[in-house]
């Protein structure tokens, strides 16, 4: 019997935090990954703002949290589907890659999300061949080259600046008049003499034959198109939460993210959720950390009200 | 050296050795990056489940990676990593950038299936 007392959908920095908390309180705890262990964590080559680590890189980080979860018991599937599920019935059941059949008392959701893409035609077919949305992984790629970078976030212009390193030009596309970044990046870019500009447009095709070639841009205001030659293009224009497993489900709000309150309680009881997949302002490892405290807090307390009470209560408050 | 437990190709030598005895190769060229990260996780699960495909990874970087880098297959790629599907010692497949399991699989699978095994030995 695959029973467990809780599963936990999602293995970035909420879920494993979520994994830590409660198979050190001796929940039996399963954690079923879609992807690699990680998330968006993974995608962060340092992170210099985690409080009692000057620097690390995201992997790490990771990792170590993948090795504490388990070393408390937590069990990791990774890269596994979830076929069907049923949140509302008690126990929950999730089948995985249409076979195996997991049961729980409680889940948490910490499903996270993934870089926005253009959604363009030619996106998909010159990704890897001049499209990259991971600057530290791709950017000597473009040594003496021309490239865009689209968005206009922190991380569109952060990642612009630390382009320079290797590109001849950066040429900043974004939609808007303004930017959405905090003012010391657009400052640091605006003052960079690497770095040109084309507000108001939107990238509408990229064009190439083995390899990206050039890109249709259209001017937002006046509806203008126009070719621009270019070796490459970043995108950095946020995340779409992973969530459409529970539309119709879940209460979700206009960004398809999901409602919680204060204890990271869905609309579901028994029912929790952290991390990037919820609906919040500030999408930091740190907070994802704190809300998946929070979930794994709430969910053991859940629990109290089932027979692992007096193996849960102890440690809840600890 | 890449921290991966799949097994590691440190030299020219050592890849063409891994080809000769090998009829049906996956090897992921990439460093410990976020979009190499992910391919080398599936790669490691999926070594139990094809027992007939060998699984191996190279650092990018060190110069005997030309092996990788300087294929025809790769000549347009500007993505990591960079992954090359042999078999028999020809290359029959490459992709750049992040995969998914998905994508992965259905790649070995029209590749190195049993069947296309036992077709080709016929």
């Amino acid at each position: 019997m695959n029973h467990y007392d809780a599963i936990i959908i999602g293995a970035g920095a909420a879920g494993l935090t979520a994994g830590i908390y409660l198979s050190r309180a001796k929940v039996k705890t399963l954690i079923l990954n879609e992807g690699a262990v990680g998330g968006q964590m993974v995608l962060t080559h340092e992170i210099a703002n985690y409080p009692g680590i000057e620097s690390i890189s995201g992997y790490e980080l990771a990792r170590n949290m993948k090795l504490q979860a388990q070393k408390f018991g937590a069990v990791i599937k990774s890269n596994i589907k979830i076929t069907s599920f049923d949140l509302k019935s008690n126990p929950k059941r999730f089948v995985v890659n249409g076979k195996d059949e997991y049961t729980s008392d409680v889940v948490i959701i910490t499903t996270g999300g993934r870089s926005r893409t253009l959604g363009v035609p030619g996106e998909n077919e010159f990704k890897g061949k001049g499209i990259s949305y991971c600057a530290t992984c791709d950017g000597d790629f473009f040594q003496d080259k021309e490239i865009i970078v689209v968005g206009g976030g922190n991380s569109a212009l952060e990642e612009a600046v630390s382009l320079t390193k290797y590109a001849s030009k950066v040429t900043i596309v974004h939609q808007f008049d303004h930017f959405q970044a905090f003012e010391h990046y657009v400052n640091e870019a605006k003052n960079n003499p690497k770095i040109d500009f084309i507000m108001e447009s939107k990238i509408i095709e990229f064009i190439g034959d083995e390899k990206l070639r050039k890109v249709k841009i259209q001017n937002q205001r006046n509806g203008e198109v126009f070719e621009k030659d270019i070796d490459g293009v970043f995108i950095f224009i946020g995340y779409v939460p992973n969530t459409e497993m529970f539309e119709g489900i879940l209460e979700l709000n206009q960004y398809k993210e999901i409602v919680v309150d204060k204890n990271m309680a869905t609309n579901i009881e028994g029912v929790y959720a952290a991390g990037d997949s919820i609906a919040k302002r500030y999408r930091q490892v740190t907070t994802a950390v704190g809300e998946g405290t929070v979930a794994a807090l709430s969910a053991a307390e859940y629990l109290n009200k089932f027979e692992k009470a007096e193996q849960v209560a102890e440690v809840s408050v600890a | 050296m890449l921290r991966t437990n799949l097994t590691h190709i440190l030299s020219e030598q050592e890849h063409a050795k891994l080809l000769q005895e090998n009829e049906n190769v996956m090897v992921c060229c990439g460093r410990m990056g976020p979009m190499c990260i992910p391919v080398y996780e599936v790669m490691e699960e999926l070594e139990n489940e094809y027992p007939h495909v060998k699984f191996a990874d190279m650092e990018f970087d060190i110069p005997d990676a030309r092996v990788i880098r300087d294929l025809p297959e790769c000549r347009n790629f500007a993505g990591l990593p960079f992954v090359v599907y042999y078999k028999n010692g020809k290359v029959v497949k490459a992709t750049s950038s992040i995969q998914s399991r998905d994508q992965i699989t259905s790649i070995l699978d029209q590749y190195f299936s049993q069947e296309v095994k036992e077709t080709a030995t016929k």
